[in-house]
């Protein structure tokens, strides 16, 4: 088996990202005008002037009709899905296709209207039919099991895990005050996330991501040409996707402690961008804290931590936007919401701020100077996922 | 000697669900109905299929040659619901399914009628009993189940042989429920006993004679009836003593209607011993009367589950929920998106998981698959798989959670991971659970449920329970 990834072979070159919220009085149709306006805005070009779009969304639309009709256009437009690795996976392909020659300019689109269904959190894409067999269970309920599951393993008592848990929701509210972007932009207090209403498990509502309409763009090209857009493109170092088997609930090897299917990427995406020490060499991380336990374990699987570590480097400050390795400094789906299309996407964006220094001095990172980025985003739950890393880099070589 | 020769029971069980309900909450709660003792009460996720097929799974290993289901409250009208349970049981497709429907007498007339035939049959009652709140149906009806395996002591030993049976029939209107109707009516109590009593003791002295005995000779007798004065009435005209009279189960589980001969008689086989000669009256549209002796096979029978077991392995459920459960009321849902129907075609390529729990097991690895699956998680070997069936096995839990905003009609779900002491894990909705005193490690087992019916079709599979007594099948 092979990964060769397209290390500094494709650049992007413009973004652009809405602001993410309850947008009552904005469609699908306008968030994507949003995004891609903005992103062509910050390339300096025309729609005409790409090539191919990739569409990512799991639930707004079918058929990359969804983008090319209200874009107004006749264009080659991909749609993609791949839960809520769906953002990012648009941008994989767009990537690629770029790198394969196939086209010039690409643009990779993500986008969310979630809060047209009526229904609080996020109501399921597949209408597919079942044998009504499968688990009814919430995300929330799955990745709250991964908490004492932890806990058990690496001697975390309920106390010291509630203290964890808060803490990352703490940071991450925290990064997310700061950002003009994001849903929300309040600061929360350690005692009002531990005293939040449970929603599964130990998890409160402090420890669950909201739900918010959004969309994130991205304008790709080969490396060679990137600087005919920008002086500061962000390159490519490194795109791994995979799709688990889903037999961690039927496997009695499978503890809940860690997420296999985001260790393997890690690992090809590191492999591919040259990365051999996360820690020293990349400057941040945009991970998919969907529910706190998952930002824990995450940690560890992406090889920020040793295993059973990461608890105490939460405590310790580690993650912090001013820590030695900060993870979600714009404030994560905590402090965005979810929109599913999106989020991989708008992770992409942060990285593009920080990595041209561009982040609002409020909310800058430290550590941009080691010159990569991280995207990471997991789809399904513990032990049946998906999983995506993408590394990013200001430089060359 | 009856004119069949040795025709009897080979085997019998009841099901009692977990839950009762205080008969005092209802007269707390409205100020009128009532009365003394508890009531059993199906949990949200069960219905007569069910709980049918729970007291089927109690039994010991049975081959019947047909499988009849009786009920006064079917989960389907036009299509069977033997099917379902056959299916749960795994039973071969030459195995017939029939059920017996619409009254109360239709589960003692079934079980009668096995006994008059040829062929083995598991003869399955089960019944969930309502009516309007405050109602006498609602406080004195209850929830139960029960199996009777019939059949011929060529079949194996008999714990009971029948000695005769009598019955009476007349057209008269007592109690009475349109189809589709959710409560019964019932005529003036008293032109009731009137029909009654002189049909009972017809039935009563047929069934002696066909028998060859007289009263004297009866042990124990059961009386059941959903017409509490005519059971009193008849009572001292049976010329057998009031000690002989036999636990009705009206103070723990109520009266259970189509189920109710089938569950009074598991509960005196249960405990009345061998050579004992006992009766069973029962009074539904006419009279019944069935007289069995004991064998010395009864005493080398120990329940997987007695009556008595279940009437104390029990929790109690507040009113507010029961009258949620029987759609009484209608409490405020999840604001998540209710589930959508479940397809017939998917349904059937998967019968053996859904409906018998079967996974699959890898030959080369070992490794379990629930649910099956054609290549192995484990070295990937392809089709190369055995039938691992499930059902029966015990599990403890290795992790848990409570979901407390997935929809449920009953919030919250409680979750958990189940390992298999024989191997394989599964993942699956635990039921019949108090979430707070539930912990890591404790043993379950599982257990045949409704999760929840879109578009009128039920969606039968799996939970699992904690252990409290025995082990079912």
């Amino acid at each position: 088996m092979s990964s060769h990834g397209i290390k500094d072979q494709v650049a992007i070159v413009g973004m652009g990202c809405t602001k993410f919220g309850e947008h009552w009085t904005l469609g699908t149709d306008d968030l994507l005008l949003w995004s891609t306006s903005e992103a062509l805005e910050s390339a300096g070009i025309e729609k005409d002037e790409v090539d191919a779009y990739w569409l990512g969304t799991a639930m707004s639309g079918n058929s990359g009709q969804t983008l090319s009709r209200p874009l107004s256009m006749c264009k080659p437009v991909t749609r993609v899905e791949n839960y809520c690795a769906t953002g990012s996976e648009a941008l994989r392909n767009a990537s690629y296709a770029v790198a394969s020659g196939a086209y010039d300019v690409a643009m990779a689109v993500g986008v969310e209207k979630v809060k047209d269904s009526g229904y609080q959190g996020l109501v399921g894409a597949s209408h597919a039919p079942t044998d009504g067999t499968a688990r009814t269970l919430s995300a929330a309920a799955m990745f709250a099991m991964c908490a004492p599951a932890y806990g058990n393993k690496y001697g975390v008592t309920d106390e010291q895990m509630r203290e964890v848990l808060a803490r990352i929701s703490w940071k991450n509210h925290q990064n997310g005050a700061r950002n003009e972007r994001a849903q929300f932009r309040k600061e929360v207090s350690m005692e009002t996330i531990c005293g939040a209403p449970l929603m599964a498990g130990d998890l409160g509502v402090f420890d669950c991501s909201g739900v918010a309409d959004g969309s994130a763009a991205a304008i790709v090209v080969r490396a060679e040409d990137a600087l005919r857009y920008t002086d500061k493109p962000i390159y490519i170092k490194g795109l791994s996707f995979l799709a688990g088997a889903g037999t961690g609930n039927a496997d009695p090897d499978y503890d809940y402690t860690w997420f296999p299917e985001i260790n393997a990427a890690a690992k090809d995406a590191y492999a591919q961008a040259g990365v051999t020490d996360p820690r020293s060499q990349i400057s941040m991380a945009e991970v998919h804290d969907c529910f706190t336990p998952a930002e824990l374990l995450i940690y560890e699987d992406l090889g920020f931590a040793e295993r059973g570590t990461a608890w105490k480097e939460v405590l310790n400050g580690t993650f912090d936007l001013d820590g030695s390795m900060p993870v979600n400094p714009d404030g994560g789906l905590k402090s965005f919401g979810h929109p599913v299309g999106a989020s991989g996407l708008r992770m992409f964006f942060e990285n593009w701020l920080q990595l041209r220094n561009d982040a609002p001095p409020e909310r800058r990172i430290t550590t941009a100077d080691r010159g990569l980025g991280l995207v990471h985003n997991l789809g399904g739950y513990p032990g049946e996922m998906v999983s995506f890393v993408g590394v990013v880099g200001n430089q060359l070589g | 000697m009856y004119a069949l020769g040795m025709r009897g029971i080979l085997d019998l069980a009841a099901y009692v669900p977990y839950w009762r309900l205080n008969r005092s909450e209802i007269r707390a709660t409205f100020g009128s109905g009532g009365g003394k003792g508890t009531r059993a009460v199906a949990s949200f996720d069960e219905d007569t299929t069910t709980i049918g097929t729970e007291a089927a799974r109690l039994l010991g290993s049975v081959s019947p040659s047909s499988l009849w289901f009786a009920t006064v409250s079917p989960a389907y009208l036009d299509k069977t619901n033997a099917t379902t349970i056959h299916a749960a049981l795994r039973f071969d497709s030459d195995v017939t399914a029939l059920d017996w429907g619409g009254s109360i007498r239709s589960g003692v007339g079934a079980l009668m009628t096995a006994l008059r035939g040829n062929d083995p049959v598991l003869v399955v009652t089960a019944d969930i009993r309502d009516g309007l709140p405050t109602s006498a149906d609602e406080s004195s009806g209850g929830d139960a189940a029960a199996a009777i395996m019939v059949g011929s002591d060529s079949e194996g030993p008999l714990l009971a042989e029948v000695l005769g049976m009598g019955s009476a029939t007349e057209e008269f209107i007592d109690r009475w429920r349109l189809p589709g109707d959710r409560r019964s009516k019932v005529w003036e109590e008293r032109f009731g006993e009137t029909r009654y009593v002189p049909l009972g003791e017809e039935a009563w002295n047929a069934g002696l004679k066909d028998a060859g005995i007289t009263a004297a000779e009866i042990d124990q007798v059961i009386i059941t009836s959903s017409h509490a004065r005519s059971v009193r009435a008849i009572s001292s005209r049976l010329g057998v003593e009031a000690d002989k009279i036999a636990l009705d189960y009206s103070e723990t589980i109520g009266y259970t209607g189509s189920a109710h001969a089938g569950l009074a008689l598991t509960g005196l086989l249960e405990t009345v011993g061998a050579q004992k000669t006992i009766a069973l009256l029962s009074l539904a549209d006419g009279a019944d009367v069935l007289v069995l002796r004991t064998t010395d096979a009864i005493t080398k029978r120990k329940p997987v589950r007695s009556v008595a077991t279940q009437i104390e392995a029990r929790a109690d459920v507040a009113y507010g929920k029961f009258l949620s459960w029987r759609e009484w009321v209608t409490l405020e849902p999840p604001r998540r998106p209710e589930p959508g129907r479940i397809s017939a075609s998917i349904s059937s390529r998967r019968e053996d998981w859904k409906y018998g729990f079967v996974g699959s097991r890898d030959r080369t690895s070992n490794a379990f698959h629930l649910p099956p699956a054609r290549v192995s998680m484990k070295g990937g070997a392809v089709d190369d798989m055995d039938p691992a069936p499930m059902a029966a096995e015990i599990g403890t839990i290795a992790t848990f959670t409570i979901d407390r905003i997935a929809y449920s009609p009953s919030p919250p779900i409680v979750f958990a991971v189940i390992d298999f002491e024989g191997g394989g894990r599964t993942a699956v909705e635990m039921c019949d659970v108090d979430a707070e005193s539930l912990k890591m490690g404790d043993r379950v087992e599982m257990t045949f449920r409704r999760l929840f019916t879109s578009d009128g079709i039920h969606n039968y599979f799996w939970k699992a329970r904690p252990v409290r007594d025995g082990v079912a099948k």
